[in-house]
């Protein structure tokens, strides 16, 4: 399900893709990087995603909050403050300090791990998993499998923009978890 | 200056304190590594650290909030909400894409870099700047020249916790610069 369905989002969504923009090239070539630092630097659409987010989950009972380093970090803190959940950073091997547990995953090339602390999530919560964008679905995988196995129920993985032929929708729903996104990626190159 | 010193602030800051955590032996022996995620997973005292910022800096006309690369990334975006603020990455070299400034600091042993980016920051922002922790006020000395670079003024910095033996505040001093704290580190590794 992508946002823009209801009345008032319209506007909202408009002016937060609005604010986007796509850097070619990073990072390496044949890449169009899509970069929400732009939207950051804009009050109203950085407050628009927020309430975006916080709309659809304020009613559902989360009680977790889960954000990927370091792009679900600029978004899950306001989400999990405006509907009184926990939030639990997910990170890259050896940040964490304490007891964790980690989750291998797939790249392209090679792996990479994602890491929660032990005991941040209790048996029984409901989850929702933030990141900037999805792509492949990857790593949201692996953070779904993290929350899942410390009891977890992952209700909803919520990001800013889709890749839609990256496969990240299908991936997830494979796992048989949905995916909400504000927006779809376009691929022109516009000027800051 | 640090938090506390108004009546109800001090109930506020007592909560904060009893939900970090000391890991000690982190990320190498003799370190006793200050925890702010347990914070986070009390949402009546993060939602209290963000108050506590958000009161103090609201009428302090600031256009910018400039976060710390990672865990400064956790409490300066809602500030900036709350408070009207663009926010600003500063990022580990090669993260952020298209053009950056880049500024070296030196550390105990070699020396990190901290990039914004370029347009970011217009003459005439009025910066705040903001990180879980401040040891030694290094990196937040390299934020500082950044936005300097780019022609805001700096207003303050302010961080969760100050570890005050690594006399980072000296350091912000010397820049000519204020520090905000609402907590001192604490020594006790805590279960």
């Amino acid at each position: 399900m992508s946002a823009g369905e209801k009345d008032g989002s319209v506007d909202r969504i408009n002016g937060i893709k609005s604010t986007l923009r796509v850097v070619p090239d990073f990072p390496k070539p044949g890449i169009l990087f899509l970069d929400i630092t732009t939207l950051l630097l804009d009050p109203k659409a950085f407050k628009d995603t927020i309430d975006l987010f916080v709309e659809r989950y304020k009613q559902r009972d989360i009680s977790v909050v889960a954000g990927i380093e370091a792009r679900g970090f600029m978004f899950g803190p306001a989400i999990a403050l405006a509907i009184g959940a926990k939030f639990v950073p997910l990170r890259k091997p050896k940040k964490l300090p304490g007891e964790v547990i980690s989750e291998k995953y797939v790249l392209e090339y090679g792996t990479d791990c994602l890491e929660m602390h032990l005991g941040a999530v209790e048996p029984g919560e409901r989850a929702l998993v933030v990141d900037d964008l999805v792509a492949t679905g990857g790593t949201l995988c692996a953070a779904m499998n993290l929350l899942e196995r410390a009891g977890a129920v992952v209700v909803e993985c919520a990001c800013v923009i889709e890749v839609p032929e990256l496969k990240g929708r299908e991936r997830l729903r494979l796992h048989g978890k949905p995916l909400y996104v504000l927006i779809e990626s376009r691929f022109e190159p516009t000027s800051c | 200056m640090s938090a506390g010193e108004n009546g109800d602030s001090a109930g506020r800051i007592n909560g904060i304190k009893s939900a970090l955590r000391v890991i000690p032996n982190f990320p190498k022996p003799g370190i006793m590594f200050q925890d702010i995620t347990t914070l986070l997973l009390d949402p009546k005292a993060f939602k209290d650290t963000i108050d506590l910022f958000v009161e103090r800096y609201k009428h302090e006309t600031i256009s910018v909030i400039a976060g710390i690369e990672a865990r400064g990334f956790i409490f300066g975006p809602p500030i900036a909400l709350a408070i009207g603020a663009k926010f600003v990455p500063l990022r580990k070299p090669k993260k952020l894409p298209g053009e950056v400034i880049s500024e070296k600091y030196i550390l105990e042993y070699g020396s990190d870099c901290l990039e914004m980016h370029v347009g970011a920051v217009e003459s005439g922002d009025r910066a705040l700047i903001v990180d879980d922790l401040i040891a030694t006020g290094g990196t937040l000395c390299a934020a500082m020249n950044l936005l300097e670079r780019a022609g805001a003024e700096v207003v303050e910095c302010a961080c969760v916790i100050e570890v005050p033996e690594l006399k980072g505040r000296e350091r912000l001093r010397s820049h000519g610069k204020p520090l905000y704290v609402l907590v001192e580190s604490q020594f006790v590794p805590s279960s």
